[in-house]
């Protein structure tokens, strides 16, 4: 750690001398930095490389990224994943929608999670994957789209804010992070929706579902999705989906939170728990069943 | 205090040779001073209106090397910016870049600051037109009408008489103006003189020499109908 800090501090020059006198030269492999002087790209050790890095280091018996952690039929530590999270976009509005449950394994660790972050008035993201990865660089997502709005004073875009998002995740693949976001939002080009990865997969379509219930989901929004669907027949349909994938799904659940955002802004149109809904859907189910009985 | 290697930069740009930009209804026009060139000299090869994207057109005076160098990487940051942000560079937005890399210059040990006075010009994907004009110490601002280079105060206070909504309301109009205003520092002749426009949503154009001849033509004969009214009639 104290090194790494070193070596940042001096120069490129003196970096690779500093390397080649300490022997470390054959374990590090070169990445491009672009010189803000001459417009230069200069080599430095390189990301791309870290995958290899970490497997060379697992046989000398040091590890990080998940898969090399640690077992993963047997984990010590067992990470947040499941979950559904699903966005679509209207003719001038999208609607968001998640569930709220985080499980380790077969527990249970929280019924109530935000997985909706506001990036800023107009843009939201989903969080699917890894929590932790997912709040911090959504975070650190935000504060990159303030600056671009004081310094360009304008609004930024939800393409330029997902591709911000997918840059970074590009740079940092191979250090295992686990992200599957849904950036939905409202700019001067209307409402769009991207879905990006810890890969740094960045896709632009109408409609996304993220997550252990995505299947589920996907089966209910593929049915029943139209363009010109009315804002509230859209959420219903948010509603329904998020509630069949909570069914089915051991790994998402408790409340569905579903947010709506178009040319005022994002705005969280309904939170309810999801066994509500069932009650709901049961008691229509039945009556739709005894309807037919007695035709 | 003074800077005195950007008060050197800044004499360097009043060494070069003249640059004009006007900002028209629908337009902007870019005017340079050609340097005569010797016999064996190719022509071509000295170009100093460059292009920086497909919407935007860029002129210097100053030090043709150390402007090379910014139009390079300026062409560079359009293409990132198109890359990182899925949209055209505002007109604002290079000129800003282009400023703060002058400005670099002036604040770094073993670097001089850049010997080139710049007049960016051309049409924001909303399709409003802008000028901008940067200096070696790395400020930059907006006009309507501007001129870098030798004489450029001349050709400034010109423009100040001569500008305003009426006298560019046309491209012709438009380009009137900017060869006049060139040709009030500059050996009368067609080919002294180069010419760029941009439109909105179109590449941009170098005007021909029988364009700017006509022109030329023109402007010679209104200014002597000017100077027959002002002689005093007996």
């Amino acid at each position: 750690g104290c090194f790494k800090a070193v070596l940042n501090m001096v120069s490129i020059d003196t970096k690779f001398l500093f390397q080649d006198s300490c022997g470390l030269e054959g374990s590090i492999d070169h990445e491009l930095r672009l010189d803000e002087f001459t417009g230069v790209i200069v080599p430095i050790p390189s990301s791309a490389n870290r995958q290899k890095k970490t497997k060379d280091l697992l046989n000398q018996g040091v590890s990080f990224a998940p898969e090399t952690f640690q077992d993963p039929r047997e984990p010590k530590i067992k990470f947040a994943h499941g979950t559904t999270t699903l966005g679509f976009t209207l003719d001038k509005y999208v609607v968001v929608a998640c569930d709220s449950r985080a499980s380790m394994g077969s527990v249970i660790a929280s019924n109530t999670v935000k997985k909706i972050v506001h990036i800023n008035d107009f843009i939201v993201g989903t969080i699917a994957g890894g929590a932790a990865d997912c709040q911090y660089w959504e975070r650190v997502l935000t504060t990159e789209c303030r600056l671009h709005e004081l310094r360009n004073d304008e609004k930024i875009t939800v393409a330029a804010a997902s591709k911000l998002l997918a840059n970074i995740m590009y740079s940092y693949r191979g250090y295992g992070l686990s992200l599957g976001v849904i950036m939905a939002g409202y700019d001067i080009t209307g409402p769009s929706i991207f879905y990006v990865d810890s890969d740094g997969t960045r896709l632009k379509h109408h409609l996304f579902s993220v997550g252990s219930g995505s299947p589920h989901a996907y089966g209910i929004l593929d049915s029943e999705y139209r363009s010109d669907l009315k804002e509230e027949d859209a959420v219903e349909l948010a509603r329904k989906a998020i509630y069949h994938a909570t069914h089915r799904d051991a790994a998402s659940g408790g409340t569905i939170r579903v947010v709506v955002i178009d040319e005022h802004g994002a705005r969280s149109v309904w939170e309810g728990d999801m066994n509500e809904l069932h009650e709901k859907y049961q008691k229509a189910k039945a009556k739709y069943r005894s309807d037919q009985m007695s035709t | 205090g003074h800077l005195f290697q950007v008060e050197y930069a800044q004499e360097a740009v009043k060494k070069g040779s003249t640059a004009v930009g006007v900002k028209g209804n629908g337009v902007v026009v870019l005017a340079v001073e050609k340097k005569s060139v010797p016999k064996l000299q190719e022509e071509r090869t000295v170009r100093k209106i460059c292009l920086l994207d497909d919407h935007v057109v860029m002129a210097f005076a100053g030090l043709t090397a150390d402007a090379r160098i910014l139009v390079n990487r300026a062409r560079v940051e359009c293409q990132s910016h198109k890359l990182t942000v899925e949209d055209p560079v505002t007109l604002e937005y290079i000129t800003r870049f282009i400023a703060s890399l002058k400005q670099k210059y002036t604040q770094s040990n073993g670097r001089r600051p850049f010997g080139a006075s710049c007049l960016i010009a051309g049409f924001d994907p909303d399709s409003t037109p802008h000028l901008y004009v940067t200096d070696p110490s790395g400020t930059y601002t907006e006009w309507l009408a501007n001129a870098t280079g030798r004489s450029a105060k001349t050709v400034r206070e010109f423009l100040e008489k001569q500008y305003s909504t009426d006298s560019v309301a046309t491209l012709d109009l438009c380009v009137k103006l900017a060869v006049r205003a060139l040709l009030e520092v500059v050996q009368s002749g067609a080919k002294n003189v180069e010419v760029a426009i941009m439109e909105d949503k179109k590449s941009m154009r170098i005007l021909d020499i029988e364009s700017l001849e006509k022109i030329v033509s023109e402007i010679e004969k209104e200014k002597e109908e000017e100077a027959e009214k002002k002689k005093p009639k007996k």
